[in-house]
């Protein structure tokens, strides 16, 4: 049996698109979905940009095709839309093996706990979602959506978290624990991480500039986004259009720092290295990188570090497309791994927007207008709290 | 797929750090919140990082210590932590401040800590170990899902050892928000008391257990994991006892030929109910244990009870505190652990003896 | 200065949970991060706060941490200074 794990659906919610159609064309056209604050209620709202979805509950409530009565966080709502379209997407059918369901977040519940969060203490109004807080509600919600039952889980490693359920779902192919997996994050924003990551001073207050010399921070974001993993022979028996091969993943932890990584980012390095060795790959094999690039001065420096110790002199392409969507942390794993998709199927790398000076310190410049080119083998990278360091290997899928 | 249990550690609301003893000198508690016995810490970990860490943090390393001690290991090849609520004081910490403070002056430490990750975070810090770091979420699949990979690390040859650890606080706001919508008992009673109480919801509590998973054996070597599952939802009674028969017979056993099934009653009348039920029908010729009188109920409780099994298997001995009905005389040769959270979600953990 | 010095001792002690310090294991002259007292970057954005909370001054870039965090010396008179304005 073939061990060729391909992707046969995608689905995806963010700042730049309801969908996949309209995520590519704001990727193409270069427009970002950062913008004022204007759905989270928030002091901070004049002081900071955010890639919010721009819709209410009940516009998301609507979109998911759900009962409005019952208790909805944004987190789930997001998640239910996007696993909605993979599942559609890949035509996925529970008569035809067994599914499941490997589903990330950072903060669940979070976005409606703190608005409640008074009355669950105080009194008894907002009852309805104090179950809705803990990390795995968005996942069954999801799973009931789609009637899913076979294996739901979760994962949460801050910022890799859904690279990680990505390659968790993988391995559970792999291992014959189930024969389909529905893998990716959800998040929606919240005061909390908003203002979390305000104590770290590492919040641009404009639009964020990853590679850039400049460089003042990140933005948060928000969304989901799913993809549907089967084997190879699988996916051609039942006739379905492949995307691409997920070919190698890893994850390594830098052990340095709970929230910076080491100088020369030894857990990215690590992370991407046992990704092409997994994948039978050397560095001169990859033709573009999507990077984790938040915008940081730490991040972008040490990944920066990291990707000149891996590939040398002959380094890839590479862009940032934080400064599309925003940081959406349990989503942005799998948000990129379906902007690195759409890359490899469109031979097209998207720009790494409002870049304008490359770093002194590891002076690389990212790709910074759209570029077409043939695409065989594409790098993406998340890393989070917690030296939490991983990254993904996809292919262009070749029949056998 | 399976997996040695070379050496465990745990910190619990009963006395557990003392290798002569297992469970034979019983804490009662008349809280409704059963908490863990705090160790000392400053015998395992350095002032310096114990500052910054809350409970939860440090009850996973110590725990996490004290499994890698036992089984003699200096660096696993891997790392994977299950936790339902992750690290719920800071996570309260910076949301009340946040709160009460209208989003200004807030401190970076209480966030950072937040992070589900934290535990597999830190532990991996402080060994300066740079693989494989994994944390599941999932409440009572948590665990589970850490156990499922760790075995799976092991059955692909990425790992030969890994950390695999369970872990859950329970902080005295999160008792009562979940006491009021019922999750927990609002009168106290007392919790060796926890069968038969007719009160609604279950006693509260916590516990940290980690273990050392290898591929091969050792002279350390307390029990062989055969197998684990969940399952999400059953439609019906008959779909439990067919999944349960099912995962059962994947591992070439039957219900009738388990020594001992671990249920995890909780003391809620209405779920316990489903254990009450299997234990008339297809656990029926089995001897029955249970544990949340011990711990209290918590999204990783199970990882406790394999901590439980696991030293039943070595030593030859079920502590009398967990037995409930004593069918087979001999002592276990396999044990079944099953749980369930409000009928929702659901399961499985084998073990043998080796 | 002195006893600005004194009771940051107890302030910094308190905010960053230094349980094994005592106020006058603290030298003002000697420095809080690296080899001094061992404080890192998270410690750094703690004292930000303290300032902002005890003494109303605000420090919008971190990177000005570095040098106004150098010593209890060097942090009293910064403060001694920002105050006086």
């Amino acid at each position: 049996m073939s061990s060729k794990i391909v992707v046969t659906g995608l689905g995806i919610i963010t700042a730049i698109g309801n969908n996949i159609e309209e995520s590519y064309h704001s990727l193409v056209n270069q427009k970002s979905g950062i913008g004022p604050i204007s759905i989270l209620q928030t002091i901070h709202k004049d002081n900071f940009v955010l890639g919010e979805v721009k819709k209410s509950q009940d516009e998301l409530i609507e979109m998911a095709e759900v009962d409005p009565q019952e208790p909805w966080t944004r987190t789930a709502l997001f998640g239910i839309i996007a696993a909605k379209q993979a599942f559609n997407d890949a035509g996925l059918d529970k008569s035809k093996g067994k599914i499941g369901l490997v589903s990330a977040t950072t903060v669940g519940g979070m976005d409606r706990s703190e608005l409640h969060y008074t009355s669950f203490v105080h009194d008894a109004v907002f009852n309805a979602f104090i179950d809705t807080h803990h990390a795995g509600d968005s996942t069954e919600k999801i799973a009931d959506q789609l009637k899913i039952k076979d294996y739901l889980t979760t994962i949460s490693t801050a910022c890799s978290s859904s690279l990680n359920s990505i390659m968790f779902g993988a391995r559970l192919i792999k291992n014959g624990i189930v024969d389909k997996v529905i893998a990716g994050g959800t998040d929606g924003l919240s005061k909390f991480t908003l203002n979390g990551f305000n104590t770290l001073m590492i919040l641009d207050k404009d639009q964020c500039r990853p590679f850039d010399a400049s460089r003042r921070g990140l933005n948060l974001g928000e969304g989901a986004a799913y993809i549907v993993l089967e084997r190879e022979e699988n996916a051609k028996a039942e006739g379905k259009k492949i995307y691409a091969t997920l070919s190698g993943y890893a994850n390594a932890n830098d052990a340095f720092h709970q929230t910076a990584s080491s100088e020369e980012g030894d857990g990215p390095f690590l992370a991407m290295k046992n990704a092409l060795d997994k994948g039978k790959l050397s560095p001169e094999d990859i033709d573009y990188i999507n990077v984790h690039g938040t915008g940081t001065d730490n991040n972008d420096l040490t990944e920066g570090r990291a990707m000149i110790r891996l590939f040398g002199d002959k380094l890839p392409a590479f862009s940032s497309t934080k400064a599309y969507t925003g940081h959406t942390l349990g989503a942005a794993g799998s948000v990129e791994s379906i902007i690195s998709i759409l890359s490899l199927q469109n031979n097209t790398m998207f720009p790494n927007i409002n870049f304008k000076e490359v770093i002194n310190e590891i002076g690389i410049k990212p790709i910074s207008k759209v570029e077409k080119k043939e695409l065989q083998h594409v790098l993406t990278n998340s890393f989070g709290f917690g030296g939490n360091d991983s990254s993904l290997l996809f292919s262009k899928y070749v029949g056998s | 797929m399976k997996a040695y249990i070379n050496g465990l550690g745990a910190v619990a609301p009963q006395e557990t750090l003392d290798k002569d003893h297992f469970l034979d000198q019983v804490e009662s508690y008349n809280e409704n919140r059963l908490q863990i016995i705090q160790p000392n810490y400053r015998e395992y970990i350095n002032p310096k990082v114990l500052r910054r860490m809350s409970k939860i943090v440090r009850l996973g390393v110590v725990s996490a210590k004290i499994a890698m001690e036992d089984a003699g290991l200096d660096q696993p090849d891997a790392i994977i932590t299950g936790t339902g609520m992750g690290c719920q004081v800071d996570t309260e910490k910076f949301l009340n401040a946040m709160l009460e403070n209208n989003e200004t002056l807030l401190t970076p430490t209480a966030f950072i800590q937040s992070t589900h990750n934290t535990m597999g975070a830190q532990i991996a810090l402080m060994l300066g170990n740079n693989n494989y770091n994994f944390t599941y979420v999932h409440r009572t699949f948590s665990f589970e899902s850490a156990l499922l990979d760790s075995m799976m690390m092991l059955a692909e040859n990425e790992a030969s050892n890994v950390l695999l650890g369970g872990i859950d606080e329970i902080t005295e706001e999160s008792w009562l928000i979940k006491t009021r919508i019922g999750y927990f008992k609002f009168d106290s009673i007392n919790s060796l008391n926890l069968l038969g109480d007719k009160q609604t919801g279950a006693l509260a509590g916590e516990s940290s257990a980690f273990f050392v998973l290898s591929n091969k054996k050792t002279d350390n070597t307390y029990a062989e994991i055969t197998g684990t599952s969940t399952f999400y939802k059953p439609e019906s009674i008959e779909e439990t006892q067919e999944r349960i028969s099912n995962f059962l017979s994947v591992n070439k056993l039957s219900p009738d030929s388990l020594d001992l099934v671990i249920l995890g009653y909780n003391g809620d009348p209405e779920y316990d109910q489903l254990y009450q039920n299997l234990e008339e029908t297809i656990f029926n010729l089995c001897s029955v244990a249970y544990y949340k009188h011990l711990c209290g109920e918590h999204d990783t409780a199970s990882a406790f009870a394999l901590w439980i099994a696991a030293k039943a298997l070595k030593s030859n001995t079920i502590p009398e505190i967990i037995v409930k009905e004593k069918k087979k005389q001999n002592s276990p040769k396999n044990i079944l652990i099953y749980n369930q959270f409000r009928n929702i979600n659901h399961s499985l953990i084998l073990l043998r003896q080796v | 200065m002195e006893e600005l010095i004194e009771q940051l001792k107890v302030q910094i002690i308190e905010q960053l949970n230094l349980e094994d310090i005592e106020p006058d294991d603290i030298d003002p002259e000697d420095p809080l991060f690296g080899n001094g007292l061992g404080l890192d970057s998270i410690d750094a954005l703690e004292l930000i706060v303290l300032l902002e909370k005890e003494y109303g001054i605000k420090i919008e870039n971190p990177k000005d941490g570095q040098k106004i965090f150098f010593s209890l010396k060097s942090m009293a008179e910064f403060i001694t200074e920002n105050q006086k304005n």
